[in-house]
């Protein structure tokens, strides 16, 4: 008899810890608005990223196209698997005087690991991260960016 | 070619071998183990690791210590932060370094949510396991509140990538208490309703209760840490025993039980999350000013001798080991990975019982498959 009564008792516990775990659920079947995080492909026109998200690295030009790169190569000495790569050539400036500066400044977006660490070690402070993070795309090539523009020229003021 | 002779031995026992992964859901990565069964019941457990094997511990002798960081993000990716703080105190350690309050509070505050987030994945995950769908949402849609923080503060979700040695890469955002504050409260909320969607539930329970049971001097001699040891009785909090940051100024306590089971193991976890909280709150209204990086060399160079740190990361003890020979790579990197000895057990406690509640028992060990191969 006592077996009886504790496996009734077993069912009905069961069943109500059941019923419990329904009205959490069911209390959301009728809110679904909170259980929702993000209507990511529909709400893609006024996505807001955070200032600091580390989508891509870029080298921000300003209207002149200028930037600040002076080619010094920090960023590609801390990065630690060759994702940057910089050519540079030799300019005479209007003084006469040789001067280094940069040709190329190669960004390799398939290897970046996003360690911030070329952004945040760049004495002149030339590069940035950009908020784009949708990098899919059809060519891998496409993934290999030269960062300055061209035509570009280094900003005044800046050594 | 010479035939083999086929055994056929009805009268003896006969092994049944199956390969569960490496893909298969509940191993939640490239975890291959191969399962002796006889009938339903599982005979033996062997681990094949080493199919995302990375290399790591290599790769950190080629390249300088800020570098090492971003690597270490990439073992135990789900409690990135404390992998990234275990270096860096290292380093510190060895350059002795005095690091100010305010770098101490707000690794200790990422770490404890970070801590957070891991158990909300793995509770998302262990619910997911054992059959429960509902959970997965439930654990992901609060886990996205604190990752919404990480992304303000550190640029990164996952990847963090938020200390650097001698302190942080950024200050924290000016929004980060508000925001932390509020899920606090957000949060304090939803975890009784975690308890009502799954600790209460009948079927969990039986899934669960008494199953996979690991004895004290067990988890102690296969060297079983965090969450899983403490359910069997194993006092091995780091954050206790050996306080680093701001350990030692916060109360709280170390999360005990002694049955060892899978359902000791949840519940070890869910009090941890409470735990987790009250450090948080004690540390959020007091953030001391300061600087939040001290300033360093250009190029680090720890001094000649090896160096130990070990944390407490959400799955267990993490000891970085450094050999240094005075230059600006380190000789030898070894990480001792809290996940690998946690597979260790699995062997020990999972013979015996049947094979869905192999299942059960690898989501209760919470194991992180790139932290094991490294």
């Amino acid at each position: 008899m006592r077996s009886i009564i504790n496996y009734l008792k077993e069912i009905i516990f069961g069943v109500w810890s059941l019923l419990k775990g329904m009205k959490v659920t069911g209390s959301y079947f009728f809110r679904p608005g909170t259980i929702v995080t993000q209507k990511y492909p529909s709400n893609r026109k006024d996505l807001v990223m955070f200032d600091r998200f580390k989508g891509e690295v870029v080298m921000p030009h300003n209207e002149k196209n200028e930037h600040k790169c002076t080619g010094c190569g920090i960023c590609e000495l801390n990065c630690p698997n060759g994702t940057i790569e910089i050519i540079s050539k030799t300019i005479i400036t209007e003084d006469g005087k040789k001067k280094k500066a940069i040709d190329k400044h190669i960004y390799r977006l398939s290897m970046c690991t996003f360690c911030a660490l070329c952004v945040k070690t760049c004495p002149s402070n030339a590069l940035a991260f950009s908020q784009k993070f949708e990098h899919a795309v059809f060519n891998r090539a496409l993934l290999i960016k030269t960062l300055n523009k061209p035509g570009s020229q280094l900003m005044k003021g800046v050594e | 070619m010479e035939e083999k002779e086929i055994i056929t031995t009805p009268d003896e026992e006969q092994e049944y071998v199956i390969n569960m992964g490496p893909q298969h859901p509940s191993t939640h990565g490239v975890l291959r183990l191969l399962v002796s069964l006889k009938g339903e019941k599982v005979k033996s457990i062997q681990p094949h690791v080493g199919y995302i094997h990375s290399g790591i511990e290599k790769m950190c002798e080629s390249i300088t210590y800020p570098q090492i960081i971003h690597l270490t993000d990439r073992m135990d990716y789900i409690s990135a932060h404390i992998n990234n703080e275990a270096v860096c105190l290292n380093v510190e350690k060895a350059l002795e370094i005095d690091i100010p309050d305010r770098i101490k509070v707000i690794r200790t505050i990422m770490s404890e949510l970070t801590r957070l987030q891991s158990h909300q994945l793995w509770w998302a995950c262990f619910g997911m396991d054992l059959g429960g769908l509902t959970c997965f949402f439930y654990g992901l849609r609060d886990r996205e509140k604190i990752l919404d923080i990480f992304e303000e503060t550190c640029g990164g979700r996952m990847i963090v990538s938020y200390n650097c040695p001698g302190g942080l890469m950024y200050d924290i955002h000016p929004n980060f208490q508000k925001r932390v504050k509020d899920f606090i409260k957000y949060f304090r909320k939803i975890l009784p309703e975690y308890d009502q969607l799954l600790t209460g539930n009948v079927i969990f329970h039986e899934r669960s209760r008494g199953i996979g049971k690991l004895t004290k001097e067990d988890a102690i001699s296969f060297g079983v840490t965090g969450p899983t040891g403490r359910a069997s009785g194993f006092s091995c909090d780091v954050r206790k025993h050996e306080p680093y940051s701001a350990y030692d100024r916060v109360q709280f306590k170390e999360i005990l039980h002694t049955e060892g089971d899978t359902f000791a193991r949840y519940i070890a976890r869910i009090d941890e999350m409470w735990e987790s909280m009250n450090i948080i709150e004690q540390l959020i209204d007091n953030i001391p000013e300061g600087p939040f990086a001290v300033k360093m060399k250009p190029v680090i160079k720890l001094p000649e001798g090896e160096y130990y740190q070990r944390v407490e990361t959400a799955r267990g003890e993490l000891g970085v080991y450094i050999i240094s020979d005075g230059n600006k790579n380190p000789y030898r990197v070894k990480f001792r990975s809290p996940n690998f000895s946690n597979l260790s057990v699995l062997n020990h406690i999972a013979s015996g019982f049947k094979i869905a509640d192999l299942v059960a028992i690898g989501g209760s060990l919470d194991l992180i498959i790139p932290d094991i191969d490294r």
